[in-house]
């Protein structure tokens, strides 16, 4: 099983200038941003690209003020999501036939969001061969065959990995529950 | 927390598609480009020429300077010479 470091450890290791922690940690959140800026307020491509590079300086450039570290996630999904509506009504003003942001819905697809990378967490903490596997599948949505090739494993295997692998997935998902739980 | 079979966990895996790895890379320079702006600003403070140029025609001063003009700098910097 992989070990992976917790969020604040990881912010812990940015404010200390760890350049090779900031590297990880634009790659543990850089899928989050991107899914509300594209699902969450359907941004077209390329406001969604401003709106993830600045929510990334911001917080680059905002590390510090981080209240407390474990709270980096909400942290960075509330600074997305105004810099999400800010564009939107910008664009609204701009463009008139463009409409104003639904909140709401958005608010709920963040919260899917939000249990995605609880989720996506627990599948880090698997971590490979189920992470390369469960993530060209369903995230990058491969083909049996692409996966095959690519890890150099029958594609006839690919199904029964896959299932296997959400199990240990769902195990440790249900292992991070109970162990949230006071006893 | 809430409690996933495994269809729902490979429907959540779903939403978390990669960003384009050119976002990421950029967002990952941010350190180096955070290093030229302070050097930019530093500069723009002590050289009033250099300052001129920047509010001409910032991308080119800062090409013309030896830095790779990156959103990030061009912009930040266009903040600053607002704010002036």
């Amino acid at each position: 099983m992989a070990v992976e470091q917790s969020d604040a450890q990881l912010v812990s290791r940015c404010r200390e200038g760890d350049d090779g922690a900031w590297n990880e940690f634009v790659e543990r959140f850089s899928r989050y941003v991107y899914a509300i800026c594209s699902r969450g307020f359907r941004l077209a491509q390329h406001d969604a690209e401003d709106v993830f590079q600045e929510v990334f300086a911001r917080a680059y450039e905002r590390l510090t003020e981080l209240r407390s570290d474990d709270a980096v996630r909400p942290w960075l999904a509330q600074l997305t999501r105004r810099l999400c509506i800010d564009r939107l009504r910008l664009l609204a003003r701009d463009t008139p036939s463009d409409t104003e942001p639904d909140e709401r819905e958005a608010d709920e697809v963040l919260t899917t969001l939000d249990d995605a990378m609880d989720v996506r967490s627990a599948l880090d903490k698997v971590g490979d061969p189920c992470r390369e596997i469960l993530d060209r599948f369903f995230c990058r949505d491969e083909s049996y065959r692409t996966i095959g090739e690519a890890l150099d494993i029958p594609a006839g295997t690919i199904a029964s990995r896959i299932s296997r692998c959400l199990e240990k997935v769902r195990v440790e998902f249900d292992g991070r529950d109970r162990g949230s739980r006071p006893s | 927390m809430n409690v996933f079979d495994e269809e729902q966990i490979g429907r959540l895996l779903r939403l978390l598609p990669p960003a384009p790895e050119g976002w990421v890379r950029a967002a990952q320079e941010l350190p180096a480009a955070r290093a030229t702006l302070d050097e930019l600003v530093v500069r723009a403070e002590q050289d009033a020429a250099f300052r001129l140029q920047l509010q001409a025609d910032l991308e080119r001063a800062v090409a013309a300077a030896g830095f790779e003009p990156s959103p990030y700098v061009v912009s930040r910097l266009r903040q600053l010479l607002k704010a002036d």
